[in-house]
């Protein structure tokens, strides 16, 4: 399929908001996903490591 | 230790092997995208009857068939983790859930859009769409049965039930088209009987389902390294992640 201009591209032969509507809902879903999962991930990550704080660290040297 | 077949059962293992088969995948994924979406749009001709709209074929049927297929995946894995007691197994099928969801989504989403010129409606309740729209609720479903249930062990048994009963929903699905008299068109590439599309379109779709697989794969593994480490919280081996900076 050639394209006659970049122009005629975009257009989609008039159906441009049809088509590049569907494709940038598609894009946002599959961008968002995986950067919700590794957000997901870096919380776990997190949580499991602050398991290992131990609470009994007592800190008196408030004073100096 | 040898490699056995249930090796990678071992979440600390397979949070590993996810870990490093991640990239991969992603870069499978945006190779296939790339040369998927070149063919779809510079090569693929105009449609006679749709015209150029016919393109949101491309990322309407992968997502579709991607919805379907995942669903099948998480019933089988949430099967093999309550009959085998399998906890990993169970933690996949969690993963896989939102991206089965989002696949239905987009499929039914894209396909409004595309509805609206060609059809005159953004939406109708045929059988194939209504069957997807039930496929989009049981994924919410399983996703809220088992963020509701406190016990997690328990909670995979009950996913698993909804999961494997929802799954007479798919071939619904997939026979819709020839069981009922549905506004959705009806098969055009069978098994048996080749394609009836012209091949480039042909092979830009599944050029795009397999990008869309690889991306599937990518993400499901990503979310599972995620449950892994949510449910082994206190094991030693989790606690020591941070200090092996293995948060990609």
């Amino acid at each position: 399929m050639s394209w006659s201009s970049v122009a005629d591209f975009w257009a989609m032969g008039g159906y441009a908001a049809y088509v590049w509507g569907a494709y940038g809902v598609t894009l946002a879903f599959m961008l968002a996903e995986p950067l919700l999962a590794r957000r997901r991930h870096w919380r776990a990550v997190a949580a499991a490591d602050s398991d290992t704080d131990t609470d009994t660290d007592s800190d008196l040297k408030e004073d100096s | 230790m040898p490699l056995t077949f249930f090796t990678f059962s071992s979440p600390p293992k397979f949070y590993a092997l996810a870990g490093a088969l991640v990239p991969w995948c992603w870069a499978a994924a945006l190779l296939l995208t790339g040369a998927g979406l070149w063919l779809g749009f510079f090569v693929a001709p105009i449609d006679a009857t749709q015209g150029e709209v016919y393109r949101i074929i491309f990322i309407h049927v992968p997502a579709a068939w991607m919805a379907m297929v995942l669903y099948l995946v998480m019933a089988f894995w949430a099967a093999v983790g309550w009959a085998f007691n399998a906890r990993l197994a169970s933690m996949v099928a969690r993963a896989v859930a939102p991206t089965g969801a989002m696949f239905a989504l987009v499929a039914l989403w894209t396909g409004a859009i595309w509805g609206k010129p060609t059809w005159g409606t953004w939406w109708v309740w045929d059988a194939r769409l209504t069957s997807t729209l039930i496929l989009l609720f049981l994924y919410l479903g399983f996703i809220a049965l088992v963020e509701a249930i406190d016990d997690p062990r328990r909670a995979d048994r009950a996913g698993a039930l909804l999961a494997i009963v929802g799954a007479v929903n798919v071939p619904i699905i997939y026979f819709s088209v020839q069981w009922w008299n549905t506004l959705h068109q009806g098969a055009s590439i069978s098994v048996s009987g080749g394609s009836r599309m012209a091949s480039t379109m042909l092979t830009a779709m599944l050029l795009m389902t397999l990008a869309f697989w690889a991306y599937a794969f990518a993400v499901v593994f990503m979310r599972t390294r995620a449950v892994v480490v949510e449910r082994e919280r206190g094991a030693a081996w989790a606690m020591e992640l941070n200090r092996g900076g293995a948060t990609r």
